[in-house]
Order: structure tokens, then sequence, then C-alpha cells
């Protein structure tokens, strides 16, 4: 007896299908006018960019100055493989790095570890010691290149290792440039990769951003990422929202631990996912940037204009590409970069057609550049900066944008702040029912994706084109490495760096990445140092909700 | 907000929607969770990070007819290779196993061959999983 699968959505013409339709709304579910006309009250106050507050971006001369960093997630399997790719990738003028990092290190668990069993090298690199890191990076040059990792449960603990790698390589710290993710609150809600409880991991973020300031002034040790909270199902006004509310969390921590505003500000930086709805999507930066803007200096009295620069990167792709047609995902890739750039990132991410369902072929990969090169060199729509502003539509939607956001961020202060909506699930809970609203208008066919759920093929393959293979045995080459970095190292010096690391755990006013440091030049382990700091802090309780 | 013909085809019947191993990503699990429940079904979720032993521990005592696996690691071979045989040593073969998430449709027969019952991925409706779902729990009881 054999069950069958679920049937997939109606191909074109055959019973059920619905016809796609325009509808009144944007994807944020904002009401659309047919024609925006010269609305005195939109976008009345149009100031020059790089002015306060900042709608038509941070820079007086937007990409003309600087052009965005074209950063490629990448990283699977050992850390030479890894390095291959990375170097593959600057060669082919990608211009910084973005390291992805399998779920043992991102959740602090060792390659042996029983919980990391399947899962070494899976969705990024594994790095457990120093020996990885110094890998990974060799041949790079750390001085010349940013490096961005998406690490937040053990981001503390990778970001000391990246500055012990910069130490053997010579390069000075304060030249070392990047972005470590570091954004835990967000983990919570939608990414799931949280080690400690609340309390303690705010004190782990606060210590990186502290000592980041002082030590590489022009490292970014956080990235306020609405990008998974996005891809989980919030909206666009969610994601901006959530974002800003966790923002704040931050700051009030940090604020709390004596650190200066004006100088702290200066470093924080956002990350934010693009989906498809073209002006939902350069609406939200620019409503953003005066939003943050406005609280830092009426909020906080910030009075440097840097310290209340909204900055941020993106991806373009997840959750709005599928594997059905998989190659229309290219085209939707290439629409959400051009709302990138008119919104003014930073920043730039661009997904491969393939990644609904596999890490990126060297051929996907190279597109997805490809298609980042052609927006700026070719399209010319990087010339000029914001290059829509004043336009009726566009200065009328920012404002919509900005006033959905506003109430999102007041029903939050209602709740009793993130941090409350967070520990009781309550944040978590909204979004997984905003994501089936979203799956059930999908299919419906209230929201069109085509080749999913419109014009799709009647005997349409799912499958197709080359199929990237990690190799098998990369997962016992990276315990091999393990295995051999343990048997050299010096185990009593692990054994005294470690216990100063946990006793400095257990100080809340000493700052521990020093001892993280010393730590990685000791080859000590990621799940070593993550085990002691539990013994400390213990784990999250993950509030269950349905 | 199931198929309005079939509401509660799902009724009498205990699923354990689970995330083993590493993978954060829980919002297609909640999502069926959400749509098993509303067809009826009494749907427990375990949370994230269970190994598929805590996953057979759960399912046994709480006498579940089924076991939902969301992966979207690609460790989903593994994972519910671990979890079926967890299920039988536990004497819990008669439990069925579903597996949803990012599964290369390659893999189907693979997983099939394992003893998984369905494989969902986000393109499929969710009245079909649902239906699906109950399709293969009606035979189990029949």
């Amino acid at each position: 007896m054999t069950i069958q699968p679920a049937r997939l959505a109606p191909a074109a013409g055959a019973e059920g299908h619905r016809e796609p339709q325009l509808t009144p709304e944007s994807s944020a579910g904002i009401p659309i006018p047919v024609v925006a006309g010269a609305d005195p009250a939109g976008g009345a106050q149009l100031e020059a960019p790089g002015s306060y507050p900042f709608t038509r971006g941070i820079f007086p001369d937007g990409y003309r100055g600087r052009l965005w960093t074209f950063r490629q997630y990448s990283g699977f399997g050992t850390a030479e493989e890894s390095n291959q790719r990375y170097r593959f990738l600057l060669e082919q003028g990608q211009t910084g790095l973005s390291v992805a990092l399998d779920l043992p290190t991102q959740c602090g668990y060792d390659p042996v570890d029983p919980m990391a069993k399947s899962e070494v090298g899976k969705v990024g690199v594994s790095l457990s010691t120093l020996a990885d890191a110094e890998v990974l990076f060799d041949g790079i040059d750390l001085a010349g290149i940013s490096t961005s990792f998406t690490i937040n449960g053990t981001a503390a603990i990778i970001y000391a290792m990246y500055l012990a790698v910069a130490d053997k390589h010579g390069v000075p710290r304060e030249k070392l440039t990047g972005t470590i993710q570091n954004d835990i609150l967000k983990e919570y809600v939608a990414r799931g990769t949280w080690i400690f409880p609340v309390r303690p991991s705010m004190r782990l973020i606060a210590d990186s951003i502290l000592y980041a300031n002082e030590t590489t002034p022009r490292f970014n040790p956080i990235s306020i990422a609405g990008a998974h909270v996005r891809d989980a199902g919030a909206t666009a006004v969610e994601e901006m929202g959530y974002t800003l509310a966790n923002g704040l969390a931050y700051v009030d921590e940090l604020r709390r631990r004596g650190g200066d505003l004006e100088r702290f500000g200066r470093r924080l930086s956002f990350f934010f996912y693009v989906h498809m709805d073209f002006f939902d999507e350069i609406c939200k930066f620019r409503a953003a940037r005066r939003i943050w803007a406005r609280l830092m200096r009426e909020r906080y009295g910030v009075r440097d204009a840097r310290a209340q620069h909204f900055r941020f990167g993106v991806v373009c792709g997840g959750s709005s590409l599928v594997s059905s047609q998989p190659y229309n995902n290219a085209i939707r890739v290439t629409v959400e970069t051009m709302a990138a750039v008119l919104g003014g990132a930073q920043s730039i991410f661009t997904c491969a057609y393939d990644e609904p369902f596999q890490i990126p072929t060297e051929f996907s990969a190279e597109l997805a550049l490809r298609t980042q090169q052609i927006i700026a060199y070719e399209s010319g729509i990087a010339k000029s900066v914001d290059a829509l502003g004043g336009s009726y539509f566009v200065e009328q939607h920012t404002d919509r944008m900005e006033q959905a956001i506003l109430e999102v961020l007041g029903e939050i202060d209602a709740y009793g702040g993130v941090v409350k909506a967070i520990e009781d699930g309550w944040l978590q809970m909204k979004i997984a029912e905003r994501a089936r609203e979203r799956k059930v208008r999908v299919d419906r066919g209230e929201t069109t994706v085509v080749g999913l759920n419109a014009f799709r093929r009647a005997e349409q393959s799912e499958g197709f084109g080359e199929v990237f293979r990690l190799d098998p045995q990369a997962a016992q080459r990276v315990i091999e490495r393990y295995e051999a970095v343990k048997a050299r190292r010096d185990n009593r010096a692990v054994e005294t760096v470690l216990a100063r690391l946990e006793q400095a755990a257990a100080k809340d006013d000493e700052n521990l990445m020093p001892y993280l440091v010393d730590c990685c030049h000791a080859y000590a382990t990621v799940g070593e140092m993550v085990s002691r700091l539990k013994t400390q802090w213990g784990v999250f309780q993950e509030p269950v909700r349905l | 907000m199931t198929d309005a013909a079939t509401p509660h085809v799902l009724r009498g019947k205990r699923i354990l929607i689970a995330k083993p191993g590493l993978d954060g990503h829980d919002v297609g699990a909640k999502v069926i969770a959400l749509a098993l429940r509303d067809a009826g079904a009494e749907v427990i979720y375990t949370g994230l990070r269970k190994s598929p032993g805590e996953i057979a521990r759960v399912a046994v005592e709480e006498g579940v007819d089924a076991v939902g696996l969301s992966v979207l690691s690609g460790s989903h071979r593994e994972l519910a290779a671990d979890t079926i045989e967890r299920l039988r040593a536990a004497g819990a073969a008669g439990v069925q196993v579903f597996v949803g998430g990012t599964i290369p449709v390659e893999d189907f027969e693979n997983l099939r061959r394992l003893g998984v019952r369905g494989i969902y991925t986000s393109a499929m409706p969710l009245d079909e999983v649902v239906a699906s779902v109950a399709q293969a729990l009606a035979k189990q009881s029949a």
C-alpha cells in the first residue's frame, strides 16, 4: 500500500485553478491607491540625502561615494572547502566574505557531541577551534576584506576566534572590518540558535560590543536582524517594528552597562530580507531610517549624526523563492536587489536560485553575484542617490509604512516590551499565525507565486539541473582535525584559561571577551567554552506555545 | 482553515510534531501543527533540538498515532532513520512517521523505504497535507 504524496496546486487550465489578480493592497496589507496625486501631507518635508532624519539616505552622495558591499553568504563542509569557495568568490569580484557556520558551531556543540551527529558541516562550515579558523582564512588578507559571520549564540566566541586568527596573521586588530550578527533576541523568536537564558545572553552581547568599540573600532559587533523574523512569516512592517524594538532593547542594555550611545551607536547595524513587493521594500527602508534617527535624537538625545544612522545589509530571496520552476528565482532576486539598491542598502547578499532546496552550486552562486554586478554597473540605478525620492507614490507610501511600523512598536510597548514578549512566547506565536495566513493565501491563490500557484505546467518537474553534493567524508575530516588539535594542545594551559573564563562569567561586571580570546589562543574548543558558561548561566527554557 | 468539506478528518488522532537535531527553523512545524489541530487532531509540539531518542520516548509516553518530523538542515535521512529505529526499539513500530521540510525529490524514495509514510514540502497546500495524513492514519486503523 502506497500513500499518495500530497498534490501540488492545480496547473493552469486545470480544475480549481484561479486566475491571478492584482490585489488592492501591498504585501504588508497596506491599501494602494490607483493613482497617487500631489498630496500635501505626503513627503511634505523632503530633506537632502545625508541630512537628518535621513529618509533619503545616510550619505549625501549615496553609492557614488561608495558602492554597497557584495557579500555572498557561503560556507560548507570543512574549512578547506569553504576557503576554496571564498577564494573563488573573491577572484570573481566579491568584496566581502560572509561566513556560514554549521549548526553545531552555532549552538555550541563540538563536532563529536551526540547532539552534533549528522549536522557537522551541513549548513555551513564547522569551526570548533582556532585551528579551523587558521585554515578557513588561509591566504586571505584580513586587513583587506570585511568578514561577516552569521553567528549569534556563540557570537562572542567566534569573534574572539577571528581576533586570534588576525593575531596569528599579524594583522593589527584596529584594521579589522566586518560584522558578527550577535543578535540573540531574534534567535529566540525565529532562528533558534539560542543557548543561554535571555539575561546572560544580553550581557555577553554587551560585553562583545563594548570590547569591540575599544579593540576593533571599524568592526560591527552586532547586526540587529529582522531578516529571520520576516522569512518566518512576519510582514515587511512587522519585520521593521520587531527589529527596531530589539534594537532599542540592546541600546537600553548597553546604556545600563555604562556604554556611551554616542559611541556604540555608530557601530550598530541592521539586517533585513527583501522580498517581492517592490515599493513596500523600498519604503520600509526609507521609513525605518527616519524612525531610528528620530528615536536616537528625540528619545536618547544622541547628537552625533553617525550614531543616528540606520545602516543595514540585506538578503534578497529566502522564502520568496520557491522550488517550482526554480529558474524564475533568478528574476525574483533581480527585482529584490533593485529594491534594496533604491532603498539604500549598505551591503547585499543575493540568494542563488537553487537556495530553496540546496547549498548553491558554483554556477548558481556566480549567477547570484553577477545579478548584483549587473544592477550596479549596467542598470544605472545606483548613480543618483535615492532616485525615487520625491515621487508622490513613494513619499506617501513611505509615510504609510512609517505609520504602520510605529503601530507595531506601540503594540510591543503595550504588551510590556520585547523581552517579555519573547520570554512569554507571544511574539513567536504571532509570527507562526502570520506564517499560516500567508501559507493559506498562497494555497488559495490569493497571493500569486508564478510557477507555484499560477502558470504551472501540468507536467512540471520539481527536480532540475546541477545538484550540489556535500562531500560525505567532510564530517569525518572535521572530526579528525578536532581530535588532532585536542591531542597536541597543552591541556593544562587550556584548563587554566577555561577556569578563568568560568570565574569571570560568575561576576556580572567583568567583560568576558579577553578571557574568550585567551581560550581561543590556547585552542580551547567552542563546546568547552560554552559548557563552562552553561555551568554558570544555565540554558534557555523555550516557551512552547501552540 | 482546512477544506470545509472535511472539517474534522483527524478527530481522535494524537500527533507529535517534532524538531529533531539542531535546526531552528520551526515555523513550518508550527504551521502544520496548527493546521492538524484545526482538522481535529490533538497535537503536541516538542519545541526545538530534540534527539530522536527523546522524540521516540515522548511519542510512546503520549501514545501518539503519528510523529511529524520537521527538518530543514539537510539531515532528514539520518534523523528519520534514527527516529524510526528508536520507535521500533521502544515497541512503537505502529506509530506512523511523516517528514516535512527542505526535502529534495531525489530523497523521497529513500525516505519511503526507511518507512516514512508521507513527505511534505512547503509547496504543498495545507489542505492536501492534512488530507494525506488523514488518509494514512485512516488506513492504519481500518
